[in-house]
């Protein structure tokens, strides 16, 4: 069993490598995107940092955090919303037209996994500067505000950013999956952007009933306070036990949905 | 003018109310067809609602906050209190949603698809098309831009305010202003399309200075004032901030915001034009 997991594990590994080589040389055909998403970036990151330089030159603080530890949460915003560009927008965006012209049918031939296939199939470089730019301005911002790098903060920090990704993944994955019952859904991820643009800032600057709405409903708070909170070096076992906790119950029910999905699927369409 | 003139004039308004209402009530009954759509983005606007979140935590006066307590006394740090930032924000709503424009993308698919041809044929200016397909999507918002102020009232509502008469048509015209400034700006960005197929990408950019100047994020009296004065330069405070404190009642120089709404259509409906036709013949001389 190990043995045929290490090889099944390795087939998936080379399968990645491919989809993203392939990708990646038709994407350098077009080289004005990155101008074009480097711009972009710089824009909204000016925006927020002239944002942020109102709120605090009042003489405001953000639900108590000091401008180093929010400029520390805008960072692992602006890291999200390139992971969202690189890997999440791109293919979750495909499975709506896949379900729309009837294509999907063939992913599900594949013989691989058609949630991997579909999650992993293609890859958008030109949020990558995005993805580095969001981790320098975490890393940065969390060294001024006095953060000491230690194994144990390292660790944290990295298992609450691999757990945010993987939380905001599931999200995508399941708003995208309802496309297969209602076939244009696809605005609903619009809605999903303009909520999760509250992740800007520490959940503490918002009012109470907010406050819950983005723990416990929309999981805001585990994205970019927690992740944030692990850098600083000041989590609590419990939130970071309860991220985990998260973001291992919406994987797997990403997966539930997804099979639950494809069940209504064949059944409708063979 | 002669008794002709005027007859020849009475059919020619005849003829367009006649084309006016063919192409309202079509596109009217092709909106219908995308209600939930629709409801999707009109939710997708709520930004407004979670800045208000982050600014009212801001303005929380030192004493308790009463229902009656909208006397603009100042005592926080921003100028505004409780009330003015919920009405402000509600009206930044508002604004955002009867304003927006989507003219790049519909302009974008349909030049790709190959509809645009045919529509040039037509003896109509296909922009036409794109102003009615506006005006049918902004009613079939209307009910759901009232269940979402509904909604908010319910959760705040010490908010709840009528404006007078007055201010509801000053803002129902401002808006209509702004929704015209931004189909003017996002139609010349469209018809770059002729050019160059990263046309929609543009679009992108001009979002960006739109989000932090038009007052969406932030009132503009927390902008210092260097700034606000820069802002106002722009179009972008006319398309959000200015409608929306009209409609929270605030002291707003209403004659000078009005000019330069029209000063900024004047400028940009002959360049919309002008880029058409040019864009046009490069069009057809590449033989579309």
């Amino acid at each position: 069993m190990g043995s045929m997991g290490m090889a099944g594990l390795l087939r998936y590994g080379r399968t990645v490598k491919r989809f993203w080589g392939s990708a990646l040389a038709s994407q350098m055909e077009y080289q004005v995107n990155l101008l074009i998403e480097v711009l972009a970036m710089a824009g909204n990151l000016a925006g927020s940092l002239l944002l942020l330089w109102l709120i605090y030159g009042h003489g405001h603080q953000l639900g108590g955090w000091s401008l180093e530890a929010a400029l520390v949460v805008l960072g692992i915003y602006t890291f999200l919303d390139g992971v969202s560009s690189t890997l999440l927008r791109p293919n979750l965006g495909a499975i709506v037209t896949q379900v729309q012209q009837g294509t999907l049918d063939f992913v599900l031939l594949k013989p691989i996994d058609s949630q991997f296939w579909l999650s992993t199939r293609t890859i958008s470089p030109w949020g990558i500067p995005e993805i580095l730019t969001g981790l320098a301005l975490a890393i940065w911002a969390a060294l001024r505000a006095g953060a000491r790098p230690g194994v144990a903060t390292l660790l944290g920090g990295a298992l609450m950013l691999l757990s945010s990704v993987v939380i905001l993944y599931s999200l995508w994955f399941v708003l995208a999956t309802t496309s297969i019952w209602f076939v244009k859904t696809w605005n609903i991820t619009e809605v999903l952007r303009a909520a999760l643009s509250a992740g800007r800032y520490p959940i503490s600057a918002y009012p109470a009933g907010l406050r819950t709405l983005f723990t416990v409903v929309l999981p805001v708070a585990f994205l970019t306070t927690v992740p944030a909170e692990a850098i600083l070096g000041r989590a609590s076992g419990l939130w970071l036990l309860s991220s985990l906790a998260v973001a291992t119950g919406s994987l797997l029910f990403s997966r539930w949905f997804w099979r639950r999905a494809l069940r209504d699927y064949t059944s409708a369409s063979s | 003018m002669s008794a002709q003139g005027i007859r020849s004039l009475g059919r020619r308004l005849r003829h367009g109310w006649r084309v006016a209402r063919a192409l309202l009530s079509s596109q009217y009954a092709l909106m219908l067809e995308y209600r939930a759509e629709t409801a999707l983005w009109a939710l997708s606007g709520i930004l407004p609602f979670i800045m208000l979140g982050i600014w009212s935590q801001l303005a929380i006066p030192p004493a308790g906050l009463g229902p009656g307590s909208g006397a603009g006394s100042g005592a926080s740090g921003i100028g505004l209190d409780q009330l003015q930032l919920s009405r402000y924000f509600l009206g930044a709503f508002v604004a955002r949603q009867f304003s927006v424009a989507w003219v790049v993308y519909a302009f974008e698919e349909d030049a790709l698809q190959g509809r645009l041809s045919p529509y040039l044929l037509q003896p109509l200016q296909p922009l036409w098309r794109y102003v009615a397909a506006h005006l049918a999507e902004q009613v079939t918002r209307l009910p759901f831009v009232v269940l979402i102020a509904a909604v908010f009232f319910l959760l705040q509502p010490a908010a709840l305010w009528i404006p007078s008469p007055g201010r509801i048509v000053a803002t129902v015209l401002a808006i209509w202003l702004a929704f015209t400034i931004n189909f003017l700006l996002q139609s010349c960005i469209a018809i770059l399309c002729f050019w160059s197929e990263r046309a929609s990408a543009l679009e992108r950019l001009l979002l960006i200075p739109y989000l932090f100047l038009s007052g969406l994020v932030a009132p503009l009296e927390v902008f210092p004032p260097a700034l606000r004065a820069a802002a106002h330069w722009t179009p972008f405070p006319y398309m959000v901030a200015f409608p929306a404190q009209l409609l929270a009642g605030q002291v707003v120089p209403i004659a000078a915001s009005f000019a330069a709404m029209a000063a900024w259509i004047a400028l940009l409906l002959p360049l919309t034009l002008l880029l058409w036709r040019a864009g046009v013949r490069r069009y057809s001389a590449m033989g579309a």
